[in-house]
């Protein structure tokens, strides 16, 4: 590690900080109807939408309500892309000649962009037409970061709301969500991203020579224009295969940076928009410290990991940390910072093959994903999630001193719990009942690329990065077969609508409790004592439910390094 | 059941045209007014014709070049269309090696590259970033150690003396990005523009 290295770690939290309250204070001026810098030129298009959907913006929806809206929304959302990926062939926008995607491999992708996960099984550049990219993933890519968004939103209401019996409009909050915050930052991101580099252009190919008369085809394409939502929705989804590891894709060092600062910005703001919201923004700023400490020890590990190098390769007198799988241009800090990132936010976006990293790095965004990116985490998701452990630390609070727990004013009771733990429980059933399966059939053991118990880590990490709705891979899997587009598509449905059912329950049943005023037994929730309570319970709940699995992967894997162990045929 | 069916297909519908037609066309047209180049790719054009792009890596297997870092794309087999064959820096598909710290394979590889390199240089540590490929197996760059370790080899093929090849690339060295970003490096294709040059092409 280099002192310079935590510099850009250091610098990149400023940043991230330094955005929480402006961006706070414009979401919640967007989500609760106030006027904003744009509402004279948006407000027309804004009434238009609801004209045309017959929708009254000023009335809202009970928890079921906007529950039945949220499915039916993203259900024709996964009819229609599927449909495009199925007839790319037929449509225009189709200069490389790309053939219909499989039934399969659309499922996948369909239900892998609609649940904000993208785990690219396709291949970007060799599979999809522009069409498909724009028309399809962008779109996708804005709608599935707007859902979560709204179903943040929810709960909020249902937290902030006393004797209530709406949570808001699924309608409105989608559609203020994707005109006021997600399209503006995009068109500013994808400038700034061309400007850095990035291509944008509806060309499919260049055709060069090189200079030793080589002949190189490179792809090409609209890539700034998704990458800029890609990040701010935490999608994640490349216009390449290797994602943000494609030099078209990340040009630069400063690129790199705006694009972690991206994947965090809205999901950071949002615990400040809850602060707001609530009445009192120290809450908001007591979960942003929870997550802060989780993340800052993520990046400590991974980044001593990767600089520290693997023991296999520095026995063969190889010095300078691990570079496989690393572009030169980022070099270490940035490339741990970006994996901590991206699977504490649910992003899946990579800048270096996880694949390749040493055990112990590979293990940190293991385990992130394996929390259920509650560290700030995907727009929305990150927050209801982190919510929802807050409920479970209340609850174990309350029952240390044998009191009814309670949260910002409203008694936590058996339904509240239930519903909690009910969101708690379905992610680690979603990952490790899969993973279990895949270790055991011929499909799922044709998967792994790496033998040993690194083959494991990747199935393990495939079927925790669907279900937690990430998308970022141990890409050697072979994860385009028919058992692994359907088992992971599942995965993927699991992880997302698992959870945001009991977590818009829970919005619901909140909403309509009465507020009691705080009394001299109340336990302060904005304290340190809290945030430890609260970090204590993440990584109590999540070790418990995942070490075993972590043992048979990760950390088999680093006693086997060390001990100069390797595994699979020799090269 | 069905009342939300009109407003999710009328807002599905609105936004698809929105975010999936409209926002990326014109910003096709918008990048490709104010920075035409960069939106076209970064090519790099000598004597009129494209050799390649600043941002895409290339193969260079000449003594007379320097040498980018190994890279692990493929390209289907042309023998066999389900199978593949390495294609280094194929930039039409983009691919890690994706092999693990516990890889036999990634050691034997290492340990042949680490091999050659000792061999052609002995007594001089080898840059990690000379025996190890790349996140997209299209990275342009290397560290400058990786380049100043090929000068001699360079020097030798092209009958310059040292110092010159070593001023050629201590002048394209480019620092961290506004001294604190990402890591120093050089560009393997502008380096060797920059060494045809010097020899008259």
């Amino acid at each position: 590690m280099t002192l310079d290295g935590w510099i850009q770690v250091a610098l990149y939290c400023a940043i991230v900080l330094a955005l929480v309250k402006p961006l706070g204070l414009y979401m919640t001026r967007v989500f609760t109807g106030a006027p904003t810098l744009l509402s004279p030129l948006l407000t027309p298009v804004e009434r238009g939408l609801y004209r045309l959907a017959g929708i009254d913006g000023r009335q809202e929806q009970s928890w079921l309500g906007y529950g039945l809206a949220l499915l039916v929304f993203n259900g024709l959302g996964f009819v229609g892309l599927y449909a495009v990926l199925r007839c790319q062939d037929l449509l225009p926008l189709n200069p490389a000649g790309q053939a219909a995607v499989p039934p399969d491999l659309a499922f996948n992708t369909a239900v892998s962009f609609v649940t904000n996960t993208n785990w690219q099984n396709y291949g970007g550049e060799t599979t999809l037409s522009h069409l498909s990219q724009m028309l399809g993933l962008t779109t996708q890519n804005f709608l599935s970061a707007a859902t979560g968004i709204a179903l943040a939103l929810a709960l909020i209401r249902g937290f902030a709301r006393a004797s209530a019996a709406t949570v808001g409009s699924f309608w409105v909050d989608l559609t203020r969500c994707t005109l006021y915050v997600l399209l503006p930052l995009s068109v500013g991101l994808t400038l700034f991203f061309v400007w850095q580099g990035m291509p944008q252009t509806l060309q499919a190919a260049v055709e060069a020579t090189t200079l030793e008369g080589a002949h190189q085809t490179i792809a090409i394409g609209p890539v700034a224009s998704q990458v800029a939502i890609k990040m701010l929705g935490t999608n994640g989804g490349g216009f390449f295969n290797a994602n943000a590891a494609h030099p078209f894709e990340n040009p630069t060092a400063l690129a790199n940076l705006v694009q972690m600062v991206a994947i965090f910005a809205l999901g950071a703001a949002l615990t400040n928009v809850f602060g707001r919201m609530v009445g009192d923004e120290r809450q908001g700023w007591a979960i942003l410290a929870a997550m802060g400490v989780l993340f800052l020890g993520g990046v400590a590990i991974t980044y001593a990991a990767e600089a520290a190098g693997s023991p296999v390769l520095n026995a063969l007198g190889l010095l300078g940390g691990n570079m496989e799988g690393k572009e030169v241009r980022f070099g270490l800090a940035a490339s741990a910072l970006f994996a901590v990132v991206t699977t504490a936010a649910s992003c899946g976006a990579v800048n270096a093959m996880h694949d390749s990293f040493t055990a112990l790095g590979g293990l940190i965004p293991l385990l992130n994903m394996q929390l259920g990116e509650i560290i700030v985490g995907g727009v929305g998701a990150g927050l209801y999630g982190m919510l929802v452990f807050v409920v479970v630390a209340v609850f174990v609070a309350g029952l240390m001193v044998g009191r009814t727990p309670e949260y910002l004013g409203k008694k936590i009771e058996a339904r509240e719990v239930k519903m909690a733990m009910l969101a708690v429980l379905c992610l680690p059933a979603a990952m490790l009942g899969p993973t279990a399966l895949a270790t055991v059939i011929p499909a799922g053991l044709a998967g792994p690329a790496n033998a040993g118990p690194h083959g494991f880590s990747e199935i393990l990490y495939a079927f925790t990065s669907a279900a937690a709705n990430n998308g970022s891979a141990f890409g050697g899997l072979s994860g385009n077969t028919p058992f692994y587009n359907v088992a992971l598509g599942f995965g993927m449905l699991a992880g997302r609508f698992l959870v945001i059912i009991p977590a818009l329950a829970l919005a619901g049943a909140l909403a309509a409790k009465k507020t009691v005023p705080a009394s001299a037994g109340t336990f302060p929730t904005d304290s340190g004592l809290f945030v430890g309570l609260l970090v204590g319970v993440i990584l109590i709940v999540g070790g418990l439910t995942f070490f075993p699995s972590l043992a048979l992967g990760p950390v088999a894997e680093h006693l086997a390094g060390a001990a100069g162990q390797t595994f699979g045929a020799g090269g | 059941m069905l009342a939300p069916l009109r407003p999710a297909l009328v807002l599905l519908t609105a936004f698809t045209i929105i975010t999936g037609l409209a926002y990326p066309l014109a910003m096709t047209g918008l990048a490709g007014a104010v920075f035409p180049a960069r939106a076209a790719g970064s090519l790099i054009a000598r004597d009129g014709r494209i050799v390649g792009s600043r941002l895409i890596g290339q193969t260079f297997t000449d003594a007379r070049y320097f040498h980018g870092r190994p890279s692990a794309t493929t390209a289907p087999d042309p023998a066999d269309a389900t199978k593949t064959v390495p294609a280094p820096y194929n930039a039409a598909a983009s691919l890690g090696s994706n092999l693990g710290p516990t890889s036999a394979a990634l050691a034997g590889r290492v340990k042949g590259d680490l091999d050659a390199l000792r061999t052609e240089k002995p007594g001089a540590p080898v840059p990690v970033d000379l025996v190890t490929t790349s996140g997209s197996g299209l990275d342009p760059d290397l560290s400058p150690e990786a380049a100043l370790f090929q000068v001699p080899r360079v020097a030798k093929a092209r009958g310059l003396p040292e110092d010159r090849v070593r001023e050629l690339v201590t002048a394209q060295i480019e620092g961290r990005t506004l001294g604190l970003l990402g890591e120093p490096r050089v560009n393997v294709l502008a380096l060797n523009l920059a060494l045809d040059a010097l020899a008259g092409h």
